[in-house]
């Protein structure tokens, strides 16, 4: 990814409407993200686009993920 | 340099609740209306809102709009403006009606009218008992009411500029405000609006404090441009504070957890509500916990190895009571404090929540300030709303699920000022001063060129520190002095913040950069008018200023029952009188607040 999408991602990440999301996409940007390859990259972005009461109701569990790909970016965020 | 320039009738700032109704009310009447937001509009912090909405509607037990004004003003500790309460409180059904006609799904009663839940604060008959007020859309209120007013303003064809970072505020000579320059994130330039009025919209600055509920978007940007423009902010001693925030987090245990059983420690494992409520212990108001945490914590019986937060503690519960009573907490223990509150208590601190002061307007959503001795003269073409602006219907205290109503009723106001001074030839274009830009070019370029200086980060960090240790929950004469003399050191740090990140696209160091130096003004704002009140009243509570006979609360209406106003420019301070006269209902009269 160019430094500019990174900024963008990061922007995208950390001005949630939920301060909960601010917090945890920060840390995994810092911590996890560059663990992750090219499909979930694209994944995670897919998340990322999602309304914040569905992505944290996914990364805190209350909703389980239905599709494979996106549950392994949630259980890599949650780990972060 | 040549700057691009966009031209509209009307520019808003900020496309939350407050501007999107806004923005719905001038783009319905026809006029070409621009919303600027530094997110997409569904991102904007009203999202967070669940707890509803405040509208005497009625519909579960019998209500009546004097009897909210009564609680609003009470609520407020008599700080609030009456005639802008009655004003709030007497449009209140008509702005939920209206929201649920463009599509807002309430909950319902089995006949389909809207539910009402009870909520702090909110009574029947004038403090009697307890109401149900509050209008929901189940725990997403204020995501389905963006939802809703979004749509709308499609329809209306309203212009968004999204990720575009509003920088200053434009005035002309004669003082009118004639638009904004703002930043487009995404290409790095800097454009002009240039507009017959400038409405701001732009939310709380809650990011001031080291612990705060808000998400990272609330710096503040409306008050900084506000005073960077001679605008002085009212009443910014007033934050409200939820007694448990997750240490070093900010995100919310809710009141739930104290209700089913949780128990407050200090260090010594010592169950310290005991001493300061016997009967209620835990289970006292938000005041009272929220000043005995904090008192603990000064008196270093704090936890941790910085002896700076206390414990909620439920490992007593069962694990089972905790999972089905409790759902989400142990989640959010985990995730944000790193402990399983099954087995560990979680370290929690007072946190920031709410900002009752802000720009000042009146109850039409005009900017005013004080002008050849009088207190509130309209600036033209300015207006504000929703937690930017200082109505001001909160006063020194907010009742949940007023703030919401405030965003429909005032956004809606400040609309509808602009259509009718447009229709009446009281807000012509008028011409662009020279050099409208440059103060915004020269922020942004000092800020691009600096080659060495402080971290961004660090100064934040410094500043956030400040602010929490001296104008928290519980205030301490000798406290604010150091605060205020710390907070202008770390304002001086801010002139000299440089970024190492030199991109145009995205780049977001900049923008933080820019964002704190909204922030400063607001941290400056709060810790200078904090210092200055000698009393204690609503959310402003001084240990020098206690309950006495001759000043119940440490509230001294003899001296100050008045309005703070700070000024930017030289940090001095005036005051303006409280409206105690509404516009038709009797007044409110003075009372010692006891719930
Ligand atoms: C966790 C939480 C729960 C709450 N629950 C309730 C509740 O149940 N009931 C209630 O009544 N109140 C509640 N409140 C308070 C209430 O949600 C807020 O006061 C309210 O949503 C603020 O709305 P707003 O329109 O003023 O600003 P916001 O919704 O914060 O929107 C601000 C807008 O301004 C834009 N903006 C800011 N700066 C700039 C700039 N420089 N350039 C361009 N755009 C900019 C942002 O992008 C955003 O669109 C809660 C608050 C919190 C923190």
């Amino acid at each position: 990814m160019e430094q500019h999408e990174l900024n963008k991602l990061r922007w995208h990440c950390t001005r949630r409407a939920l301060l909960e999301l601010d917090i945890t996409l920060g840390r995994f940007l810092d911590n996890g993200f560059n663990n992750l390859n090219e499909t979930q990259v694209k994944t995670f972005i897919d998340l990322v686009a999602m309304e914040d009461h569905d992505l944290w109701a996914l990364i805190s569990g209350k909703v389980e993920a239905t599709d494979p790909l996106e549950s392994e970016v949630i259980v890599a965020i949650r780990k972060h | 340099m040549s700057i691009p320039v966009h031209k509209y009738d009307v520019v808003i700032v900020g496309a939350g609740g407050s501007g999107l109704r806004a923005a719905l009310q001038v783009a319905e009447a026809g006029l070409k209306t621009a919303v600027l937001s530094k997110v997409f509009p569904t991102r904007s912090h009203t999202v967070a809102a669940q707890g509803g909405v405040a509208a005497p509607l009625g519909n579960v037990n019998e209500d009546h709009w004097m009897w909210h004004m009564y609680d609003t003003v009470k609520g407020s500790d008599w700080l609030g403006d009456q005639d802008a309460i009655e004003f709030m409180v007497r449009k209140a059904t008509e702005c939920v009606v209206e929201l649920e006609h463009y599509g807002m799904p309430f909950d319902r009663l089995d006949n389909g009218k809207i539910y009402q839940r009870p909520f702090g604060g909110h009574s029947q008959n004038f403090g009697e008992k307890p109401v149900n007020r509050s209008c929901a859309a189940a725990d997403r209120t204020g995501h389905a009411m963006l939802h809703a007013m979004y749509q709308r303003n499609v329809r209306a064809n309203t212009q968004f500029f999204v990720e575009w970072m509003a920088l200053d505020l434009i005035r002309d000579d004669s003082g009118a405000v004639v638009g904004v320059t703002a930043l487009d994130m995404e290409t790095g330039e800097i454009s002009i609006f240039h507009a017959r009025a400038v409405i701001f919209a732009t939310g709380g600055a809650g990011r001031i404090y080291a612990s705060s509920t808000n998400a990272f978007i609330n710096t503040g940007d409306g008050m900084g441009m506000a005073v960077r423009a001679g605008i002085p902010l009212e009443d910014m001693e007033f934050w409200q504070f939820h007694p448990t925030g997750v240490a070093g987090a900010g995100v919310l245990i809710t009141e739930g957890v104290r209700g089913e059983g949780g128990i407050l420690r200090n260090c010594d494992g010592e169950r310290f509500m005991e001493r300061y409520a016997p009967n209620l212990k835990d289970l006292a108001s938000r005041d009272i916990v929220s000043r005995a945490m904090a008192t603990e914590i000064k008196e270093g019986r704090g936890c941790g190895p910085n002896k700076d937060y206390v414990l909620l503690d439920i490992t007593h519960l069962q694990p089972e009571t905790i999972m089905k009573r409790l759902p989400g907490i142990r989640e959010i223990a985990i995730e944000f404090a790193g402990v399983d509150p099954i087995k560990k208590p979680i370290p929690v601190v007072p946190t920031c929540h709410y900002q009752m002061g802000g720009i000042p307007t009146n109850y039409r959503g005009e900017v005013v300030v004080p002008q050849n001795g009088e207190p509130s003269v309209p600036v033209q073409g300015f207006y504000a709303a929703g937690e930017c602006a200082c109505a001001s219907v909160h006063g020194a205290n907010r009742l949940g699920t007023n703030s919401l109503l405030d965003l429909l009723v005032f956004g809606k106001s400040a609309g509808e000022s602009v259509v009718e001074a447009i229709k009446d030839g009281k807000l012509p274009m008028r011409p662009l001063p020279e050099h409208a830009a440059d103060s915004s070019l020269a922020r942004v370029n000092r800020i691009d060129s600096a080659s060495s200086g402080e971290s961004m980060h660090e100064v934040r960090a410094a500043m956030q520190r400040v602010m929490q240790a001296h104008a928290g929950v519980f205030r301490f004469g000798e406290d604010m002095k150091k605060g205020v003399k710390e907070i202008l050191e770390v304002a001086e740090r801010v002139k000299n913040v440089a970024t190492k990140d030199k991109s145009k696209v995205f780049n977001m160091a900049r923008v933080e950069a820019l964002e704190l130096e909204n922030l400063i003004e607001v941290a400056k704002a709060t810790m200078i008018s904090a210092e200055n009140r000698k009393e204690s009243r609503g959310a402003h509570v001084r240990d020098d200023a206690p309950d006495t006979p001759e000043h119940p609360n440490g509230r001294d209406d003899a001296n100050w029952l008045k309005h703070t106003l700070w000024f930017g420019s030289d940090n001095h301070i005036e005051y303006k009188p409280v409206q105690l006269k509404p516009l038709t209902a009797p007044s409110v009269e003075l009372k010692t607040r006891t719930y």
